[in-house]
């Protein structure tokens, strides 16, 4: 069905290409995983499924990209829409209309369907991605879920053979990410589509993968096998299949399932182990740094959050979770002083941040945003870092000493646009912490990190937490939760409905729980981490 | 959450975006046609008020205040640069600033002298009226979707895809990447306000806008935007030819119907020959283009309604122009404007739309609260 013969992709004014000599094939009906690091060119080869890489992006391509008997060199990608339907990483950027069922109708529209056909594919569509009950509803009204299986049907009413989505999941909840997952793996399976998916978080796709595709990125040669097969000899793993080659299970587990159906010896091991002893109760915790008083916000007719106490000390590392829309971003942005309160009060070291002067607001509060791209805006690393010292008012330097502590080795002559996305969180999170705010704040860190990126985020956020900065960090991220959160807080419609040590909040759930606690439960073990250590503390209680 | 919120002709539903412009394009031809202050602010407030009234819901919907904001710095330069490098006008001066004399090859350029309160009311005019135009393209851009108004694009106009995707799409998209800068700048503890943060953030909103507008454009071509069909290249090439001829003559055309100065060719036969060309180009390229339309927009009363009052306001101003010179107030003597009776009916009637034009659905109307549980 997909095709791709010795493919080199280079884009303009890059010094090497980002693909090189790329051949392998997807059968029809098949979902083939795409995985790698970040940057490694994932997001390139899916573009040149259709044709949107070399037509939109620029840059050369050679060899041949050969897509149900067509070579993308000779159609245009709208040549292609009844072949391949594409998803981008953020749906909401590829709206076109502005109502669910205009959206869903707009391809059939360009490709010339009668009329009566058309009113009868959006209703199957509505069907089976389950959007019956959202037909007239205005796109922008839509949680991210719902805007990704708008998304989705939007380019599956133009009847494709092929989908191809690029990390379909990276920006919803985990509720969410199941329900676009499980339509997904049923338009594989009823209607034996053929789906090449990118995505980051492993645990989430890997289950249902036929065949993976890994892009190890630097030009060096793609792996091609079945899930087993790629991860027996791989680093970037899901938890799932740590735990399986930590206990030495043979073959791998892929899904939750399987693990807990070999886990029973485990769990006895290591029943008689207190869990208490991996509490993060070791950090001292200092003074409060910001509180939250009946804290309302509003946005037009929809209300984000309804009256919300909290109190953030220092010294801890905070989880906010929730659903899409659930308020997080909202509460991030009042701590920070971005909007102001529509009743309530926002205190951070004693003063209300949104009455604050942006120089002055930096020192008590700093937030990365979720596209911490958008904090960059010069054309060097140096450039950024001299910008943000004299923004701040700070020594020259300040904040190259900060990024050397928080991603050492950047070059400072590269353009931020080429850094890895974990050194470009990196650099603005130095610009940042460079004024030491006391409250540290972040939402969806860990969006486009790999594992090796994200442990090392994990790290610099314990260290920052040691160091007396109150972190909090807006995530669906569960694994992340499970390492480095020491209290957890969920949001649900602007409410705060549960406020606990992370341990507590995150095992029970069935949605929240790390894949680790899910295989073990009822162990409250988080991590691997956690159970390399238990086991290594269980043999050597059997010996005494 | 019930879907009874169905999308009838009745109830809330947008408009067919070819009456906002149609009423807008007749709004700004009155802007054009007078320097009166009076009239200008109240074309303003007019368009302020529709927009205001019949707004929909949605992010595009708010960039008219960008409009007004740009509106008056546009009346700002203009007065800045009547100060220094305009025409001396005699009369009362108010002060007056060293003059320089410039060497003989840019003479006609005057730098300096005195600056007088005719110098500067005319300068003010002027610049009003440009606000005023803005305005109005601001409250079309605000009232219509810019999907809405690619749909309704003669289909021929569909080979310039990429293009018009991005033509239509930058305004509003812009005014989402500036609030999203603005909050950057104050993330890094810059000042979000005075003139150094505007124009050190114009690049960065510039690029985010156009990044924007390409993924757009580019999810488009990939769900079949401006697909071929069968026809063949030459028969292609001829329908956008003519495509682009027809709408210089009408460019063309529009601009001599609006300055009353321009030759008299400039005129009726130059919009004939632009709507012979358009229409050319429909015949040839319909046939070629296989497009079907879902649930398409309507033209009914409501449409009628609102184009209609446009035109009576531009109809208004035309009258005016013929009968009296009220609508050039004179700057030099400096007089209190007169304010024409019957242009002020015109505006008023154009602001009708504020009133009879359907409600836009809403949030509130569509759904039950923004967050659903998935």
């Amino acid at each position: 069905m997909i095709r791709f013969e010795h493919v080199t992709i280079t884009y303009p004014e890059a010094t090497t290409p980002t693909l090189v000599d790329v051949s392998f094939e997807v059968p029809e009906g098949e979902l083939c995983l795409v995985v790698g690091v970040t940057g490694s060119g994932k997001s390139t080869l899916l573009r040149a499924v259709n044709g949107l890489v070399p037509r939109f992006s620029g840059g050369i391509l050679a060899g041949s990209v050969v897509i149900d008997g067509r070579t993308t060199s000779d159609v245009a990608p709208r040549d292609l829409a009844d072949v391949v339907g594409v998803v981008g990483q953020d749906p909401a950027a590829g709206f076109v209309t502005d109502f669910v069922e205009d959206e869903l109708a707009y391809a059939m529209e360009n490709l010339g369907v009668a009329p009566d056909v058309m009113r009868r594919r959006v209703e199957d569509i509505l069907d089976l991605l389950g959007l019956h009950e959202l037909r007239h509803r205005p796109l922008a009204s839509l949680s991210g879920g719902q805007q990704q299986r708008v998304a989705i049907g939007s380019v599956l009413t133009a009847g494709p053979r092929v989908l191809v989505l690029d990390e379909p999941t990276s920006a919803l909840d985990p509720a969410a990410a199941e329900e676009v997952l499980a339509a997904l793996t049923r338009l594989v399976h009823d209607l034996g589509i053929t789906v090449l998916i990118a995505e980051h978080r492993l645990e989430r796709v890997v289950q249902y993968a036929d065949r993976i595709v890994m892009v190890p990125g630097d030009g060096r040669p793609i792996v091609v096998g079945t899930p087993a097969e790629v991860f027996g000899g791989s680093v970037v793993a899901p938890p799932v299949v740590e735990l399986g080659r930590l206990a030495g299970w043979s073959p791998l587990p892929l899904s939750v399932r399987d693990a807990r159906r070999v886990a029973g010896p485990l769990r006895d091991q290591l029943a008689s182990i207190d869990t208490e002893v991996f509490s993060r109760k070791a950090r001292s915790l200092g003074d409060v740094v910001a509180t939250t008083d009946g804290l309302q916000a509003s946005y037009g007719p929809i209300t984000a959050l309804r009256g919300v106490d909290l109190e953030f000390r220092a010294g801890e590392v905070v989880a906010l979770m929730g659903r899409n829309g659930a308020g997080k971003s909202t509460l991030l942005n009042h701590l920070v002083g971005l909007r102001e309160p529509v009743s309530g009060v926002v205190q951070v070291m004693g003063s209300v941040p949104h009455r604050l002067s942006a120089r002055d607001v930096v020192r008590v509060a700093g937030l990365v945003p979720q596209d911490s791209g958008v904090l960059l805006y010069h054309d060097t690393v140096a450039a950024e870092c001299n910008a943000s010292d004299r923004d701040a008012g700070l020594l020259h330097g300040t904040t190259r000493i900060v990024l050397d502590r928080v991603v050492p080795g950047v070059d400072a002559s590269t353009h931020p646009r080429d850094l890895s996305e974990g050194q470009r969180l990196g650099l603005a999170l130095s610009i940042v912490l460079a004024s030491e705010p006391p409250l540290l704040l972040l939402d969806e860190p860990t969006r486009g990190l790999d594992y090796g990126a994200k442990q090392r985020l994990v790290e610099v956020l314990a260290q920052l937490a040691a160091d007396g900065h109150a972190v909090v960090i807006a995530t669906h991220d569960v694994e992340v939760v499970a390492a480095v959160a020491d209290r957890c807080i969920v949001l649900a419609e602007g409410e705060v409905v549960a406020d606990g040590p992370a341990r507590d909040v995150v095992v029970h759930s069935p949605v929240f729980a790390p894949q680790v606690a899910k295989v073990l439960a009822p162990l409250a073990l988080l991590t691997v981490n956690e159970v390399q250590l238990a086991l290594a503390a269980a043999s050597d209680s059997s010996y005494s | 959450m019930g879907s009874d919120a169905q999308v009838t002709m009745t109830g809330p539903r947008l408009l067919h975006p070819g009456a906002w412009w149609l009423w807008a394009v007749a709004l700004s031809a009155c802007a054009l046609r007078t320097t009166n202050p009076v009239l200008l602010c109240l074309i303003i407030a007019v368009s302020g008020w529709v927009v205001v009234s019949r707004r929909a819901d949605v992010p595009w919907s708010r960039s008219f205040a960008s409009f007004l904001r740009l509106g008056m710095i546009v009346i700002a330069v203009r007065i800045v640069f009547q100060i220094f490098f305009g025409v001396r006008i005699p009369g009362t001066t108010l002060f007056t600033i060293p003059e320089v004399t410039l060497p003989d090859w840019a003479a006609g350029v005057s730098l300096g002298g005195p600056v007088t309160l005719e110098s500067l009311m005319a300068a003010f005019y002027q610049g009003l009226r440009l606000a005023a135009v803005l305005a109005c393209f601001g409250a079309a851009t605000s009232l219509c979707s810019p999907y809405r108004m690619l749909r309704a694009l003669p289909t021929v106009l569909y080979e310039a895809g990429v293009a018009v995707t991005i033509a239509f799409t930058f305004a509003p998209q812009a005014i989402v990447a500036s609030r999203q800068v603005r909050e950057a700048r104050r993330l890094r503890g810059r000042s979000d306000r005075g003139v150094r943060a505007w124009s050190a953030s114009a690049m960065p909103v510039l690029e985010g806008a156009l990044d924007r507008a390409v993924a757009l454009a580019a999810s488009m071509d990939s769900r079949g935007y401006g697909r071929r069909g069968s026809s063949s290249v030459t028969v292609r090439r001829r329908s956008v030819g003519l495509v682009l001829l027809g709408l210089l003559a009408i460019a063309v055309g529009s601009y001599g119907l609006l300055d009353p100065s321009a030759p008299a060719l400039f005129r009726i036969p130059a919009l004939g020959l632009g709507a012979a060309a358009l229409i050319g180009a429909l015949v040839a390229g319909g046939k070629s283009t296989t497009r079907t339309r879902y649930r398409p927009d309507p033209w009914i009363g409501p449409e009628w309604m609102v184009s209609l009052a446009g035109v009576v306001a531009f109809g208004s101003f035309v009258l005016v122009g013929r009968m009296s010179d009220a609508l050039s107030p004179s700057t030099n003597p400096l007089e209190v404007p007169v304010v024409p009776f019957v242009a002020v009916i015109g505006l008023l009637v154009a602001a009708l739309p504020a009133w009879f034009a359907p409600h836009p659905p809403t949030l509130a109307s569509a759904s039950s609260p923004m967050v659903v549980a998935a």
